[in-house]
């Protein structure tokens, strides 16, 4: 276990993912402002905020595919400005469409995505298999993914993003569009995981979603507005349910802002 | 150099799997260079003529004068011999040379038939046929009238000779210019339309999220493309000498190099338009209706260029295509070397090196 610890995580065992004032602003615009906080491992992280809150650019900026205008960020012991393939290589990302390839099999979709991140041939034929195994899709590895129902497009594409054993996985408002069923049955596998040793940044704009996560981040207008357990948080701005949490925070937010004249 | 493998490995599986384009992939060349080869009609005007005439009578200067009067025939310039008329057709300066042999008034009242000799460019053999089809007509008339003015029985006649396609095979026409579609249509076009699927699925978000290079990336999505595109290129040159007898003159080292070229220029073409568009539909429209449309128009493949508006004529300059048309031609139907065709091949890497440099910083742009 040890062994595989290291392999995975790369650098610094302690915060997987590390942000220092990090700030992106596109011309005038401020889509993140001077965020600072903590990942640590093997926790479910939640970002939470209402579209246009700088979730998305915050992603962009830890996977490394976008440049911070000011500040810096360590994931997986990597800086994302001047290491931003060795990031990575040290990620796994779903986004919500899933991104499998529709007209390629299973396995074919598999052996693919393992290829791309550099998989030794012996380890991703083995990882392959235990993944199959794991979500009992015996016989099935030969079907067109076009041709599986939605539910298991989810949890192979969840699969093939944590193939690689990657540091840290980025899942990008994993469950929109799914049935409440299927929602369950995909968190369920996502705290599996997380139990497994993974370290998990998760969007969601599912208020009771992030009931699921260790310690959730709620951002509004680029800053995070709120930041710690759902159920400290809850106490913290005093209100029995997420969905309350979340109107409070962006109202007092918005309010503050108009006041200040933002 | 293995991630990048498997990256072309997916991009060929993604091919082979879709039945239908790789009908298209295949299928359309042979189509098309069946039906062009039996529709394209066309018409002329300002065809660029040298005359040379060693008699240099009255009866000359009338003919001659009767002939640039045309709207047909401008005069490109004067030579004094014949070898410099077959220099000026394989470098595409002139399409006609009409030739007076010496002493030709005399020789018309004493001997009576006399020919006017008459070479056409047959590259081009429908444009060739109403050449010397307007050519006839003029010189019909000129005997009217000889016969009126001098009181003589003499009798002109066109002696003609056709040069690089001797029996007018409008094959000779339609090979190159469905070569030049054909690649433009496979590079550009499905090049373009396969990133835009990506994006469209999404799968090219997990692409830039991965270790791949966006250079990876790109080259992988062309690779297929390059193989596809060159097969159909041979398949058409093969097609075009074993059923329609179109010739391979030149050498078939630098002709490759040429297809090589404009493949190239085409796929950047097509990458620079996937950068513009996000939905497949988008890189279709685009493609088809920026790109193929005018090609087909404007690059003198249908509808000869000395015949368009000159706006037009100037835009049609901007079609990679019109040039590598011409170097097809004069490579496989001239026999022409690569001094020949160097000015329009500068003109192609030229085009390249722009898309090239724009896609490039369109594609940056987006990832920043």
């Amino acid at each position: 276990m040890d062994e595989q610890d290291q392999s995975i995580s790369g650098g610094n065992t302690e915060h997987v993912v590390e942000a220092h004032d990090l700030t992106k602003r596109f011309g005038k615009f401020t889509a993140v402002n001077r965020i600072s906080f903590e990942v640590c491992k093997g926790e479910v992280f939640g970002l939470l905020g209402a579209n246009g809150a700088g979730k998305t650019t915050l992603i962009r900026m830890l996977c490394g595919l976008l440049r911070p205008t000011e500040g810096m960020a360590r994931v997986v012991g990597y800086d994302v400005v001047h290491h931003p393939e060795r990031v990575k290589f040290s990620i796994g990302y779903m986004s919500q469409q899933f991104s499998l390839y529709e007209d390629l099999t299973v396995a074919e979709n598999i052996r693919f995505f393992g290829g791309i991140y550099g998989m030794k041939k012996k380890d991703l034929a083995q990882a392959g298999e235990e993944m199959i195994r794991k979500l009992r899709l015996e016989g099935i590895e030969n079907r067109l993914i076009s041709t599986l129902p939605l539910g298991w497009k989810q949890r192979i594409a969840f699969s093939i993003a944590v193939l690689h054993r990657p540091g840290l996985v980025f899942l990008d408002e994993p469950t929109s569009g799914v049935d409440p069923v299927t929602r369950r049955q995909f968190w369920e596998m996502i705290l599996e995981t997380a139990r497994e040793g993974f370290t998990i940044i998760v969007t969601t704009h599912y208020m009771d979603e992030a009931e699921y996560c260790d310690r959730i981040a709620i951002m509004t207008h680029g800053n995070i507005a709120g930041l710690d357990s759902p159920e400290n948080l809850q106490s913290q701005f005093n209100v029995s349910s997420m969905e309350d949490l979340f109107w409070k925070i962006t109202r007092e937010r918005e309010t503050a802002d108009s006041i200040t004249g933002i | 150099m293995k991630r990048f493998l498997a990256f072309t490995i997916k991009e060929f599986r993604h091919i082979l799997r879709d039945t239908r384009t790789l009908l298209i992939l295949f299928g359309i060349p042979v189509v098309e260079i069946v039906i062009f080869g039996y529709v394209v009609t066309n018409e002329i005007r300002h065809v660029p003529v040298v005359i040379l005439d060693k008699s240099k009578d009255v009866t000359t200067q009338k003919i001659t004068d009767r002939i640039l009067a045309s709207p047909w025939f401008l005069e490109e310039t004067k030579v004094k011999s014949e070898k410099e008329i077959h220099g000026l057709f394989k470098k595409g300066n002139v399409r006609l040379a009409v030739i007076f042999g010496p002493d030709f008034e005399k020789r018309l009242m004493t001997r009576g038939n006399v020919p006017v000799q008459v070479i056409a460019d047959g590259s081009d053999p429908n444009a060739a046929r109403l050449m010397v089809g307007y050519l006839n007509a003029i010189v019909l008339q000129a005997q009217k009238d000889l016969n009126k003015g001098m009181n003589t029985t003499g009798r002109l006649f066109i002696k003609t000779r056709m040069e690089f396609n001797p029996e007018l095979k409008g094959a000779f026409m339609f090979v190159p210019g469905t070569i030049a579609m054909i690649l433009m249509l496979i590079s550009a076009m499905m090049t373009s339309i396969s990133i835009a699927r990506e994006k469209e699925t999404g799968t090219m978000e997990a692409m830039l999220v991965s270790p791949l290079h966006p250079l990876q990336i790109i080259i992988g999505k062309v690779v297929p493309y390059v193989v596809i595109a060159f097969m159909d290129a041979v398949i058409i040159i093969a097609l075009g000498g074993a059923i329609f007898g179109v010739p391979l003159k030149g050498s078939l080292f630098l002709l490759m190099g040429e297809v090589t070229l404009f493949i190239f220029l085409s796929l950047s073409l097509g990458i620079m338009f996937s950068t513009m568009s996000s939905t497949q539909m988008e890189a279709m429209f685009l493609s088809f209706f920026a790109l193929l449309l005018p090609t087909v128009l404007l690059s003198g493949f249908i509808f000869p260029i000395e015949d368009m508006p000159v706006a037009l004529q100037w835009f049609s300059a901007l079609m990679p295509a019109r040039w590598f048309i011409v170097i097809l031609k004069s490579i496989m139907l001239k026999g022409a070397g690569f001094l020949y065709v160097w000015k329009e091949t500068l003109i192609l890497a030229g085009m390249t090196m722009v898309f090239l440099l724009v896609s490039i910083k369109k594609f940056t742009i987006r990832l920043e």
